[in-house]
């Protein structure tokens, strides 16, 4: 605004003493409390669970009255990639929402752009407990928090199976083994990567094959990102070094190659939906997926849905990592109203409205905060009654959560992410090429990324 | 008179110039932006030239990329002209009511949005539960993973451009067929000329402006497709389908190197543009020497 009015008037002496006078006036007006009324825009995500808009817009309703703020809510959906398209419009353009919601490698992408939030996120902290891996590893540069770890829309993408199926073909109970409490059992103990390939043997042979995609879409990628870090395997390491021809690689690709004989016949064509359509048709009897599959199941397939539970994936060599996506908030560098935006998200993040919203989206929403993980918001929903009890990664789960290429450097684990290169190697390897051919042609799509 | 000339050509600039503004606002501008930002480097802070280029061409998956992009637009263009061509014969012999009722008819994929008639697409494809592979089950026939290998995938995402832009070429040939005069054919027939004669000598001469440039627009219109691959097979299996715009936006947008998708995105520009400047030039000599 100064640039503008200096550059295109003649500044005279009373013009720029004017103009001082008023900006010396204006922070006090938008600044100094969000009391002071004034406007607020918002971007947030359009929640797969209608219900949850509803109750956010509640929410930011009810502080906008007490603060007496102007607030403009816009819910944009992130179908076609309307989400990531806003943002870098807005980024571009530099201007926008006051407050947006950026997801995982966004975040990143736009460091430059977004207004440090140390001090919300440090309070955040202090109250509700350490924030998670994958939160720290998009939320953070160079020592500062470049958005707010949000509940909104984030997810697990752990594992949903099917109670029945598991018990006749596998001979696994899922219930007994996660069960409604927080106790790690000894059948949860044995609940490993050999595990999972015999139950998703059994399941291919009675035929209700695991529904893992080997696609390029998010879903496909998550999935075999955590199963690669449970045998320590890493693309490439944080350093930006290129270790896809280590040991643990190996070890890993051939466990997959194991595992993808057992999936359906056009796993390598499947899409984010896919593997929701799996189990809610009652084709396949377990997928890696936020509960969303299973919420639509209760509407569309009730017996499907009554007949599912969710659990921790499974423990590799190196431990059990559930695939995890994070949205955040964050706020602009050139937006209009920071100190009423620092206050709203401050306010969306209490336990109690967090929990509003988780039970409100049946679960879905996860708080990426320690803490507020030990909430009991997850324990009634149903049914079956308690079925994403274990949803959160629980303390006694043993389980950390997982960004596919995590730890790799995120200019360089966005390029893998995105364009699906191990799932590509997969369906290579499906296709008939060897481990050593899908290893060479997956280094030379790494340099590429360098 | 000639201030009644320049009058007149001022009156048509200012009536056409609403819509200059547009295509210096939504085409040009854009244009030259996307070449400014395909020479940034990935934080578009530093200018590196055409170092972004000269990477990509050096990348094997984006040396396959050109020759998917190059299979599927040739392919394509070549099915919808040559139907497009037979199509508009058909038409030109149905005479009265029916003509109408087939043209509407025919021209219906062309007028639903591509990417509700691909969703629509998609769901006969599908994977798991393919409308086609129900039907070929219901016969005793085999699934056929249409989506599933790379060839298949490859020939359903041209199978689908053609299904679309067929009927737009149809349209083209068939008001280039009505404009031919009968009295050529009258005249030929008289000389005994065979049907094949009177294609190769008469119908084909005289549609051949319209042939390029319609074959023209549609390859740069093919070459740019996005929805079909986006949402049939989003790049996959392997890779193995992904066209110029898909993969822009998969390396601009998703994975956030903006310059390197503009240069993807680029890609194609002078090779076309020297293909569209000599078949235009090909196109005004020609109505020259008509005239």
């Amino acid at each position: 605004m100064t640039r503008n009015i200096l550059s295109k008037r003649e500044a005279t002496r009373r013009k720029v003493l004017k103009f001082g006078a008023a900006a010396s006036v204006l922070p006090w007006v938008h600044v100094r409390s969000a009391k002071a009324a004034g406007t607020l825009s918002i971007f947030l995500w359009d929640h797969w669970v209608p219900a949850t808009n509803a109750t956010a817009r509640q929410q930011i309703a009810a502080w906008a009255e007490r603060n007496k703020v102007e607030v403009k809510l816009d819910f944009i959906t992130s179908q076609g990639n309307q989400t990531l398209l806003t943002i870098n419009a807005q980024a571009q353009a530099r201007r926008g929402h006051d407050i947006i919601t950026i997801a995982n490698w966004n975040v990143r992408d736009h460091a430059d752009k977004l207004e440090p939030v140390d001090d919300i996120v440090g309070r955040l902290i202090a109250k509700h407990g350490a924030t998670n891996d994958v939160a720290n590893y998009f939320g953070r540069e160079k020592g500062k928090w470049l958005a707010v770890p949000s509940s909104w829309g984030t997810q697990n993408k752990g594992p949903a199976g099917r109670i029945s199926l598991f018990k006749e073909h596998a001979g696994l109970d899922l219930q007994k083994m996660y069960p409604t409490s927080p106790t790690e059992t000894p059948e949860s103990k044995e609940w490993t990567m050999d595990a999972m390939l015999k139950a998703a043997e059994a399941m291919f042979k009675a035929g209700k094959p695991f529904g893992i995609g080997m696609g390029t879409t998010a879903d496909s990628v998550d999935t075999w990102g955590s199963i690669l870090a449970s045998f320590g395997a890493e693309m490439v390491d944080s350093s930006g070094k290129i270790q896809i021809r280590s040991a643990a690689m190996r070890q890993a690709i051939e466990y997959c190659q194991k595992l993808i004989r057992f999936l359906p016949a056009d796993a390598q064509s499947w899409d984010d939906s896919s593997n929701n359509r799996a189990l809610i048709s009652g084709a396949s009897s377990f997928i890696y997926n936020p509960p969303s599959a299973w919420a639509v199941a209760t509407r569309d397939a009730p017996a499907v849905a009554q007949d599912v539970w969710h659990l921790a994936p499974p423990a590799g060599p190196k431990g059990r990592f559930v695939p995890h996506n994070i949205n955040f908030w964050g706020i602009w560098q050139f937006a209009q109203n920071k100190t009423a935006a620092k206050d709203l998200i401050e306010y969306l993040m209490q336990e109690e409205l967090v929990d509003a919203r988780c039970i409100a989206s049946m679960g879905y929403d996860l708080p990426p905060y320690e803490k507020l993980t030990q909430s009991k918001a997850w324990d009634d929903i149903g049914p079956p009654k308690g079925t994403v009890y274990n949803y959160p990664v629980r303390g006694w789960h043993g389980a950390k959560t997982h960004v596919a290429h995590a730890p790799a450097p995120a200019e360089i684990a966005v390029q893998i992410y995105n364009r699906g290169t191990f799932p590509t190697m997969l369906a290579k390897l499906k296709a008939g090429e060897t481990i050593d051919q899908v290893i060479t042609w997956g280094n030379r799509e790494l340099e590429g990324f360098l | 008179m000639k201030q009644l000339a320049r009058r007149r050509s001022l009156a048509a600039l200012a009536l056409c110039s609403p819509l200059i503004l547009l295509i210096v606002c939504l085409k040009i501008y854009p244009t030259f932006y996307a070449v400014f930002l395909s020479m940034l480097d990935r934080k578009m802070n530093n200018f590196v030239g055409f170092d972004n280029f000269a990477f990509m061409i050096s990348r094997p998956s984006f040396q396959l990329v050109i020759f998917q992009s190059v299979l599927f637009a040739v392919t394509a263009v070549i099915l919808k002209a040559f139907l497009g061509f037979v199509l508009a014969h058909l038409m030109h012999n149905i005479r009265g009511r029916n003509e109408r009722v087939w043209r509407g008819l025919l021209l219906v994929p062309w007028v639903i949005p591509l990417s509700l008639s691909t969703l629509t697409w998609w769901w006969l494809f599908d994977p798991s539960y393919s409308a086609f592979n129900w039907t070929l089950n219901m016969l005793g026939f085999e699934d056929i993973a249409f989506l599933g290998t790379v060839w298949n995938a490859r020939l359903s995402v041209i199978a689908v451009n053609v299904w679309f832009g067929a009927p737009f070429f149809m349209i083209m040939y068939l008001a280039a067929l009505k404009s031919v005069p009968e009295q050529l054919y009258e005249a030929a027939s008289i000389d005994g000329a065979t049907a094949v004669q009177r294609l190769f000598f008469i119908t084909i001469p005289m549609m051949r402006n319209i042939i390029l440039i319609t074959v023209l627009y549609s390859l740069i219109v093919t070459f740019a497709d996005f929805d079909i691959v986006r949402i049939l097979t989003n790049g996959g299996p392997q890779d193995g389908t992904h066209l110029f715009a898909t993969y822009a936006f998969v390396v601009g947008i998703q994975s956030g190197n903006i310059p390197r998708g503009a240069t993807v995105s680029l890609f194609m520009f002078p090779i076309l543009a020297t293909l569209a400047f000599f078949v235009l030039r090909d196109v005004m000599k020609r109505n020259k020497e008509m005239a």
